[in-house]
């Protein structure tokens, strides 16, 4: 295996200047994620965690039929599967690969296996071991007080970019799209209609329900070519990119302010359907094509000058790509509702460990799909056109000036084959996400002619599931706000009280919505400010779990194993403290957020460049907070172990005491 | 050694149950035992009253 392993990772590595078979990166990524698992996994468990099977999880000692439910690990690893996969895995490696296919995979391996995979096992088990406390509540207890609060900021931080991000994401993909509205607003009816067939004809089969959702949601793809081939009935559906910000932020609100679960939770179910589905049906559709990769190994925009967003591949690889490699967010999963599920403590490492390695296989994926267009086509539809220009010969001259070939007519006949009128300037990485999807779907089934249905099928999917972290996200936001503000005035944290839920519903919409508008607005597309926001405010919550993680190994006298997790720490404190101070502070206008008002503010006749000059100060501000609050953590973080380790505080750890598991004895009967 | 039918059997059984627990029919049906209650329409919009309760706090995953 390890022979092979490193066989594939040669192949990627050293192939240049001509295309390389896609299955030369799944082969890499099957041996290292068989070798991690089987070899790095199983040492952190035997030797750090040090997994009991004699112990009761709360699972068992609190069983309820409710929240806590011991469950067959199988179920537990699709549960928890289904509930750290996002559009984060598919978009972060389609932006990333403007760096070639290889700083992203190198990335999603290593970072999954060393990183990410390590955070969310042993952030798992440690719940486990507390009762399925949360991230914040651990951080509270074990760091102190100031921990609890980081945690708390970073999360709600995290959560306001992470909607404005992905709202973005779906304006991009959307705008000037008839087809891809319709399509959108059909599934409102449909989800509609299974809200009713779930409550009054067949209450609680959610899977039928879902299955007739999705044929439905088939039918509207094929009906959107018809809307989008008409002229009387295209323009209906035919939305600028602001009229779809506008309507995104009124649907954000209405989500999280009305009681309208008739229309959200079918359409949760069938999102999630569709995303099992689709990240299946892509597997099956690389293993069945095996197609080329045209992108090279390395592109010139190594050197920080890349179109899509401006940085240098250390650190900006490694915070494009968070979910795929290590995510922040992913502890709260972890530390949530899994580990009220977990039946014995050896369960952990197949539920933590293993979860995150299907997820990185999925950003595998994402990045086999980006790189599988000519890299031409990939940076026509990637690249801003306040850099590539907006008339389709200007942008196709500047883009085949770096290197990357690619002409006018091509990516007008690229266009009419998906059914779009243009792919230029569709940043964001749903489009290039989706072409590629359709570039594989169509080369395994159906060919061309179901080539513009299978990119809109790409479409829905993204847009359906990102819309469903956008509603729930703004309602899990607006439950924060209200517990915290509840401290100040309690009457505000009665989540019934309809006054409290409009003011914090408002105060959360408006606070994503004014980050939307912002990179609605912004020349460069947004996504050149806003991810590399989001990726930083995302490892920078990872900080934090890694942090409360190396506190609770060094308080169980493990130090000599605390590199496990203090090495990512340490790799992750490099990279967002980097990238921050970077994007704060660099004079390059393109990365620095301050150069970047000071450019604006040497030319005052630019319409709306105050708002510009604000936004950017704001985003400033955001990520110094940000980094600012990491840094607290982090020091006092640091205190502690040193005063742990040199014996001057005395290590108290807040697991819950050792109950022998009744379930290891009734296996054995 | 199992023969390959019931490997699959299984396979397909645990995937079921997995489909079942992501989209809350296990939820549902260990709600029904809880309350000692047949299915009906009032009782799932029991069901989904107490599961919007906890499941609205829960954050998703980008």
């Amino acid at each position: 295996m390890a022979l092979l392993a490193a066989i594939a990772f040669a192949a990627i590595a050293l192939h240049r200047g001509e295309p390389i078979n896609a299955m030369w990166l799944v082969m890499a990524a099957f041996c290292t994620y068989a070798l991690g698992y089987r070899f790095y996994s199983k040492f952190v468990a035997a030797k750090l965690l040090a997994l009991d099977a004699q112990r009761a999880t709360p699972a068992e000692r609190l069983e309820n039929g409710r929240d806590f439910v011991p469950t067959n690990k199988w179920v537990v690893f699709g549960h928890h599967f289904a509930a750290i996969a996002g559009p984060g895995p598919l978009v972060g490696p389609v932006l990333a690969a403007q760096f070639g296919y290889l700083p992203g995979t190198i990335w999603i391996l290593i970072g999954a296996i060393f990183g990410g995979c390590v955070q969310d096992f042993v952030i798992l088990l440690f719940s486990v071991r507390r009762d399925g406390k949360s991230l914040t509540e651990m951080a509270r207890e074990e760091i102190g007080r100031l921990g609890g609060f980081v945690a708390y900021v970073a999360i709600i931080s995290i959560i306001v970019i992470l909607l404005a991000v992905c709202a973005l994401v779906v304006v991009n993909a959307l705008k000037a799209s008839p087809w891809g509205v319709f399509t959108i607003a059909m599934t409102v009816p449909i989800a509609v209609l299974m809200g009713v067939y779930l409550r009054r004809l067949r209450p609680g089969k959610v899977l039928e329900s879902s299955l007739l959702g999705f044929v439905l949601v088939l039918m509207a793809i094929w009906a959107g070519q018809w809307v989008s081939h008409s002229a009387s009935v295209a323009p209906w559906f035919t939305w600028s990119a602001t009229t779809l910000a506008v309507v995104i932020i009124l649907y954000g609100f209405a989500a999280s302010a009305l009681p309208i679960w008739l229309l959200l939770a079918p359409r949760d179910y069938l999102s999630t359907f569709v995303k099992l589905g689709t990240i299946g049906l892509l597997a099956l559709g690389i293993l069945a094509l095996h197609p080329t990769l045209r992108m090279p190994a390395l592109t010139r925009f190594v050197d920080g000058t890349g179109p899509i967003f401006a940085g240098k591949v250390f650190p900006f690889a490694f915070i494009t790509i968070a979910c795929g490699a290590i995510s922040g967010f992913h502890s709260l999963i972890s530390s949530g509702t899994t580990p009220k599920m977990i039946r014995r403590e050896p369960e952990t490492r197949m539920v933590g460990y293993g979860a995150m390695i299907a997820e990185s296989m999925v950003a595998i994926m994402a990045t086999i799909a980006a790189c599988v267009l000519q890299p031409g086509t990939y940076f026509a539809i990637n690249s801003p056109a306040g850099i590539v220009g907006a008339a389709p010969e200007a942008a196709a001259a500047k883009i085949s000036s770096w290197g990357f070939a690619v002409n006018a007519a091509d990516m007008h006949a690229l266009a009419q084959s998906v059914g779009e009128q243009t792919l230029y300037n569709r940043t964001g990485g749903a489009p290039a996400f989706a072409v590629g999807m359709a570039h594989i779907f169509s080369s395994t089934l159906g060919g061309q002619t179901l080539m513009a249905i299978w990119y809109h099928f790409a479409i829905m999917f993204e847009a359906l599931f990102i819309l469903t972290v956008l509603d729930a996200g703004t309602r899990v936001g607006r439950f924060m706000i209200q517990d915290a503000l509840s401290h100040v005035w309690k009457p505000i944290g009665r989540t019934s009280w309809y006054p409290s839920i409009l003011a914090t519903s408002a105060l959360i919409v408006a606070a994503w919505g004014c980050f939307l508008w912002q990179g609605v607005k912004d020349p460069l597309g947004g996504i050149n400010s806003l991810w590399p926001l989001f990726g930083i405010a995302n490892q920078l919550l990872a900080t934090v779990a890694l942090c409360v993680a190396t506190t609770i190994v060094v308080k169980m006298r493990k130090a000599r194993f605390a590199p496990v997790t203090l090495i990512p720490l340490a790799w992750l404190v490099s990279v967002t403290f980097t990238a921050s101070w970077q994007k704060i502070w660099d004079p390059n206008p393109r990365i620095g957020f301050l150069a970047h008002a000071r450019q604006l503010a040497a030319s005052p006749n630019l319409s709306g460049a105050s708002r510009l000059i604000f936004n950017d100060r704001l985003d400033a501000l955001v990520t110094g907070l940000l980094m600012l609050l990491v840094a607290m953590i982090l020091i006092e973080s640091v205190f502690l172990w040193a005063r742990v380790l040199s014996g001057r505080q005395q290590a108290v750890i807040k697991e819950s005491p050792f109950v022998m598991t009744r379930l290891a004895t009734e296996e054995q009967a | 050694m199992k023969p390959v039918w019931t490997t699959m059997r299984h396979a397909a059984k645990t995937l079921r149950a997995a489909l079942r627990e992501i989209f809350d029919e296990a939820a549902y049906e260990r709600f029904l035992r809880r309350q000692n209650v047949p299915s009906s329409t009032s009782v799932y919009a029991d069901f989904r009253r107490e599961i919007e309760s906890s499941k609205a706090r829960r954050p998703r995953c980008c």
